[in-house]
């Protein structure tokens, strides 16, 4: 069933030649080499971004894995004499690693834990995975090899001997690993003076040997214990830490391990970030910044989250999801030559050629666009080139300033909304982005009510969310907020003032009681419940007053800024939109579309004989149509027999019999053999099987459509 | 509010109320008339609140509805698709629970579709009532059968034959009980024959009287409709599921007449019949293979490509292997082929493109070496198209596994199909992840010839040849006495054939008989040769309850005997 197709002249395709697959449709292919150089600076410099977003994030936990790692076994070489340290010795210092259920990334995370150890702590890692280890066998095989190989990587010299030696795998037990570490030691402490000096320098003399179990719920608790009984007998000899990886929580282990086995371990806990807070970093750093010139459209970023949220809280894929909107939309959207950074943007307008003029032209956005202009303006737009380049660049040059200003405005707007109660506009600032890039904010309700809520707000909150917005405004980009930032800071001063104009009051109605100091308690209640009316009742304190104004400030602020992306002129050049495209590809529903197929083949063939209404289907449909539709009728078990009359009646009924008496024989064979088809295609689909209960009968296997 | 209101008429009409406290006391500190107005829009004020609190509650609630709802609905945004591709249905109706069926569903249907298109297209008078009538016969037909079905009696599964032969009659509508019911009555007393009629009259009317009151006016009924439907759901739902027992008629194909079709009938058959719609498939095809070039560069991105939908995309892959692939090292795989496994495709890597000689250990071994080499050599680039990925053979958990992480290499771009409809389901999260699929619809309405062409893929007629030309290959091949071992038993199974409940013959009756035969000596030869036998999937051995062991051929009765009538032949 394999077969090697070689060609005969053997010519090597040349990486280059991906951009040749680039020519998409056939009507332009002048800028699709510069497209897939575009493209590709742009996915390397995102990805380049992630990966040291990733790090970064990491770091904190892999600084604490290797201050663990480094204390647990500090002092074996020293005091190996010691009886109590040999008690103690019994205990394998354990490190539990919750990272959890996202386990598509954890392979990220334990390369970089693993790159970290071998260049800080030691040479000896092996990574173990449970589909390698069935049994202790393989495990112990597995673990050997590892470290072996990692030994010659080390080393880096002609151990022929040692090669065969892992190669052959002699015997794998605990001793042999003990003479090998032996052995190891020894050879790097007579090497030490020569030039291995940098690597022993940055391991000690007898460095852990770590070994990290990737998923450890999938490992058979058997392998797991015996691995732990049987190494914690060797701890003194062989310095050893385990790592776990656990997707679920830190309760598996006592589940997996029983208190014998989890006593030999000493474990301590560590907390990976949580692939929320991953996902925030990775859009705020790569959607939200005016670095990158492409930008996703409403729809396709709600199917990205969307992805992540409902089905597998992968990072990883929410990236991938982005470099395919970044590939769709450089191989469809011709325009996207423009998609680059704002230097580039005035040579590449005005290199276009004619063709991509008119395809400017075409763009919807910028029809709106010409046709708000005056006349005069809107021929010299329709039919000169140069004129349209040069209004290009400066539509362009705005959209570029429009998304430097709408990210700051938006951050703000995120910094007084997350705060409120019931988070009306979302807790999270995608929740945020999603909302303006949909339609106006501002008229939404969830907008309304935010902003009542906002203005119900307490002045130090109200207080540190002005200075908050005046740095972010402070430290964007855009050139318009000078104003804004001065207004904020009046505003902030304002506050203060009123801080000590309200203590004076407070001096002054503490004094208007001391006035009244003589009264009786009827006066006295009187007197207070009066204060407390006027107190409620009173027009608008200053402070009141100025919240209003820093509101309405702010709301000013947003209709200005976060209109949406589809209301500005050339937004398909950087935006991309098509959201169906990229749920196909990703999220795909293969059943959807076979009941599709099967139910409604007009929907495929467009034929006016297939055409009919409702959930009934054509007799002339496609044989496997009628087979699957007369299946629909039956119960768990189908009579072939009956099925096969049936389908007859079906198809010659579709057929207009002009075929005489004469000829039905042979008609009907016809029409079997059809019957045999459509069914055994059935079955390659899975919706019936074989079935032995009754002889020629077959099972159905699914109850949709019916 | 209503207090505010009754301070007010207190002040003006002086009637006696209740009046609380405050109020009291804004009247007699001062200017009142204001403050009062003042403190009821205060009041108000602080209802509204109150109320917009409320709200803000219930829209909290309401908001995790929303968001399904906006889940749902970003999903689902394809419906403006317009190529199409099929997924603007809900889940609801792709999935469902089994509802209860009638055994004459089925033919109820087949003759309503019959004669659908008589009422779109433009009829042909002259042939209609003639159908008409065919269709009733068919129905009543179907009563027949199961009323007989149901009383057990012998003669039921000739009589359609017989019916049917009258199908061809000019006249058949006339008077068709009382020809039905004599002949019955040959073998039926009165009342059974009444019974026939009066179900049979039945069966007829629902069939017709839902063809023609297909729209009913909707809009009144539309909720009690709905109501109903809840109600008959769950009804449904257990009447479905209450009884074990299967009803359908028993009619079988052997009874039919029919001559069985092999393979090699069934493919000419076949290739005279010529394929429906052969223009709009054309197109449709056409459309994928615009994408071809797309394709290409995807998988020079480091994505892997799934084909799915309805049809063969075998030529479709082919058509893109000879149109793009000529230039480079490509491996094609069959996976629909019985034989295939993942040894055999890592093999021919190792062998024929890396031209690698020697064995390996386990795939696992193989595999690593692959891997190593690939990352060596940065030149070497492999395409792998896999048809139908999801085949028996290949959607263990195992072979997946090492699929995905072949896949998973930057050097080689893999390709493939599936078809079966749980399909999906082989791959977990980590194994998505290494094939970093992505998933295009190829609805190709192609028949699955290739596919479906091996024999443990049919299910109906031809069945038997290979199992037929396997089992005297492996019996030549043994000795004359375990040849007469092997006769014994299945003469023995053929005896019992009418017997459903058949268990196999038992080891010890098994052994008498051999014993008998002067086949064996001892039980323990016996053994030796049962064991090669199942060895050669010949036998197969089952524990009853009692703890005897049963021995069985897994064969169909036809093939047996067809496998015995050439033993005798060459005896």
């Amino acid at each position: 069933g394999c077969f090697v197709f070689k060609p005969s002249t053997k010519k090597r395709r040349l990486s280059e030649k991906t951009a040749h697959d680039f020519r998409s449709t056939s009507c332009d292919s002048e800028d699709t080499e510069l497209r897939f150089v575009t493209y590709q600076s742009l996915w390397n410099q995102i990805k380049f971004e992630t990966e040291q977003i990733q790090e970064d994030l990491n770091k904190q936990l892999l600084d604490n894995l290797v201050s663990f790692l480094s204390r647990s076994h500090s002092d074996f070489h020293e005091k190996t004499t010691k009886w109590t340290c040999r008690m103690k010795f019994r205990e394998i210092p354990t490190a539990a690693l919750v990272l959890g259920v996202n386990v598509t990334d954890h392979d990220l995370t334990f390369r970089s834990l693993s790159d970290v150890l071998q260049d800080n702590i030691t040479p000896y890692v092996a990574l173990l995975e449970a589909k390698d280890c069935p049994g202790i066998k393989n495990l112990m095989q597995k673990l050997m090899g590892q470290l072996m190989n990692c030994d010659i990587e080390v080393d880096s010299m002609e151990d022929e001997d040692c090669v065969q030696v892992s190669r052959n795998g002699i015997r794998c037990s605990m001793p042999s690993l003990i003479s090998w570490y032996e052995s190891v030691t020894k050879k790097t402490d007579s090497e030490t003076p020569s030039k291995k000096r940098n690597s022993s320098s940055r391991h000690w003399q007898s460095p852990p040997v770590v070994v990290i179990f990737k998923d450890m719920e999938s490992f058979t608790t058997k392998v797991l214990q015996d691995f732990i009984v049987i190494s914690s007998q060797h701890i003194s000899e062989l310095p050893l830490v385990l790592i776990f990886g656990i997707a679920t929580s830190p309760m598996i282990i006592h589940r997996l391990l029983p208190h014998s086995v989890s006593s030999l371990l000493c474990i301590e806990l560590f907390q990976s970030l949580s692939c929320k807070e991953h996902l925030s970093t990775i859009i705020d750093k790569l959607l939200l910044t005016s670095r990158f010139p492409f930008k996703l459209g409403e729809k396709v970023l709600q199917v990205l989250i969307n992805i992540f949220l409902y089905h597998d809280f992968s990072v990883q894929n929410f990236v991938k999801g982005f470099q395919l909107c970044i590939v769709e939309h450089f191989y469809s959207q011709p325009l996207s030559v423009l998609c680059c950074h704002l230097v580039d943007i005035k040579k590449r307008v005005y290199s276009l050629s004619h063709d991509q003029c008119e395809n400017i032209r075409r763009l919807p956005s910028f029809r709106r666009y010409v046709e708000k202009q005056e006349s005069g303006k809107q021929i010299e737009l329709l039919t000169n080139d140069s004129f349209l380049k040069e209004e290009t660049q400066k539509l362009l040059e705005d959209l570029h300033a429009y998304h430097e200003n709408y990210v700051s405005v938006l951050r703000c707007l995120h910094v007084f909304t997350s705060s409120l109660p019931k988070y009306p506009l979302g807790k999270q600032i995608r929740e945020l982005h999603c909302a303006c890039l949909e339609n106006r904010v501002w008229e939404t309700e969830e907008y309304e009510s935010s902003l009542q809520l906002a203005r119900m707000l307490n002045k130090t909150d109200l207080l540190t969310m002005l200075q908050q917005c005046v740095e972010i405004l402070m430290s964007s980009s855009g050139k318009e907020f000078d104003k804004a930032v001065e207004k904020l800071k009046e505003f902030l001063t304002q506050f203060q003032n009123l801080e000590e104009a309200s203590q004076e009051q407070d001096v002054s109605v503490s004094s208007q009681k001391e006035l009244q100091k003589k009264t009786d308690l009827y006066h006295l209640q009187k007197t207070l419940l009066e204060l407390k009316e006027s107190r409620r009742s009173k027009k608008l304190t200053k402070f009141e007053m100025l919240r209003f104004e820093v509101v309405d400030y702010i709301d000013r602020l947003v209709r200005k800024y976060l209109v949406p992306a589809d209301n500005r002129t050339l937004h398909e050049i950087v935006y991309f939109n098509a959201a169906t495209v990229l749920r196909g590809h990703l999220n795909a529903a293969p059943r959807t579309a076979l009941h599709t197929a099967l139910n409604n083949p007009h929907w495929y063939l467009k034929n006016q004989a297939l055409k009919c209404d409702g959930g009934c289907i054509s007799n002339k449909a496609p044989d496997i149509c009628i087979v699957y539709k007369l299946h629909l009728e039956c119960g768990r078990l189908i009579n072939l027999v009956d099925w096969l009359e049936a389908f007859s009646t079906v198809v010659t009924a579709a057929e207009e019999p002009n075929a005489d008496a004469a000829s039905s024989d042979q008609v009907d064979d016809i029409i079997h053999a059809r019957f045999i088809r459509a069914v055994s295609e059935l079955e390659l689909l899975g919706f019936i099987k074989p079935s032995k209960q009754k002889t020629d009968h077959v099972a159905r296997l699914t109850w949709g459509g019916c | 509010m209503s207090r505010p209101e009754g301070t007010r008429s207190s002040r003006r009409s002086l009637q006696v109320k209740f009046v609380p406290d405050e109020d009291v006391l804004k009247h007699i500190v001062d200017d009142a008339g204001t403050k009062v107005r003042k403190d009821k829009a205060q009041l108000s004020v602080s209802v509204k609140r109150f109320v917009k609190k409320l709200e803000n509650i219930s829209d909290n609630e309401a908001q995790e509805i929303l968001e399904e709802k906006n889940y749902v609905a970003a999903l689902g945004i394809c419906a403006q698709d317009p190529l199409g591709n099929g997924s603007n249905i809900s889940g609801g109706e792709v999935y469902s629970f089994q509802t209860p069926k009638r055994s004459n569903k089925m033919a109820e249907l087949a003759s309503e579709l019959a004669h659908t298109p008589e009422k779109n297209v433009a009829p042909d008078q002259s042939k209609c009532p003639e159908k008409m009538a065919k269709n009733k016969m068919f129905l009543l037909m179907h009563v027949f059968s199961l009323l007989f079905q149901n009383k057990k009696k012998e003669f039921v599964s000739t009589t359609p034959y017989r019916l049917r032969k009258r199908l061809a009659a000019p006249d058949p509508y006339l008077e068709s009980e009382s020809e039905y019911s004599a002949s019955c009555s040959e073998e039926e007393d009165e009342e059974e024959q009444k019974k026939v009629i009066i179900v049979s009259s039945d069966q007829k009317t629902p069939a017709k009287t839902k063809a023609a009151s297909t729209p009913p006016p909707r809009n009144s009924l539309a909720k009690k409709i709905k109501e109903q439907k809840m109600g008959s759901l769950v009804e449904e739902y257990f009447e479905a599921h209450s009884s074990s027992k299967v009803l359908t008629s028993d009619r079988t194909l052997q009874k039919l007449r029919k001559r069985t079709l092999n393979q090699q009938t069934l493919r000419d058959l076949l290739k005279n019949a010529p394929l429906a719609y052969a223009a709009e498939i054309r197109d449709l095809n056409k459309q994928h293979e615009s994408l071809f070039s797309k394709w290409m560069l995807q998988l020079h991105l480091g994505f892997n490509i799934v084909l799915y939908g309805l049809g063969s995309k075998r030529d479709l892959l082919e058509k893109f292997r000879t149109s793009l692939l000529q230039d480079s090292v490509h491996l094609v795989v069959n996976g629909y082929f019985p034989s295939i496994t993942v040894r055999s495709i890592l093999n021919s890597i190792t062998e024929e493109v890396l031209d690698h000689i020697g064995t390996f250990r386990s795939p696992l071994d193989q595999l690593e070496f692959i891997t190593k080499r690939f990352k060596e050599d940065s030149s070497l680039e492999l395409y792998v198209l896999i048809h139908n990925l999801d085949s028996q053979m290949l959607r263990g958990e195992r072979s997946q596994q090492i699929l995905a992480q072949l896949s998973s290499l930057p050097s080689i771009y893999l390709i493939a199909s599936i078809d079966h409809i749980n399909a999906p389901l082989m791959w977990d999260q980590a194994k998505l992840s290494l094939y970093n699929w992505l998933w295009y619809e190829t609805t190709t309405f192609n028949p699955y010839v290739e596919e479906t062409s091996f024999e443990n893929s049919l299910l109906v007629q031809q069945s038997g040849s290979l199992a037929l030309s396997s089992l005297t290959h492996v019996l030549h091949s043994l000795t004359l006495n375990a040849r007469g071992i092997f006769r014994l038993l299945a003469q023995h199974q053929l005896e019992k054939k009418d017997n459903p409940s058949y268990p196999g013959l038992s080891f010890q009756d098994f052994y008498q008989q051999c014993r008998e035969a002067f086949l064996v000596n001892s039980d323990l030869t016996l053994r030796a040769q049962l064991t090669e036998f199942r060895d050669h999937k010949l036998i197969r051995t089952k524990r009853g309850a009692d703890g005897v062991e049963y021995l069985l051929i897994p064969v169909d009765d036809s093939t047996l005997t067809d496998f015995l009538e050439k033993e005798d032949e060459d005896v």
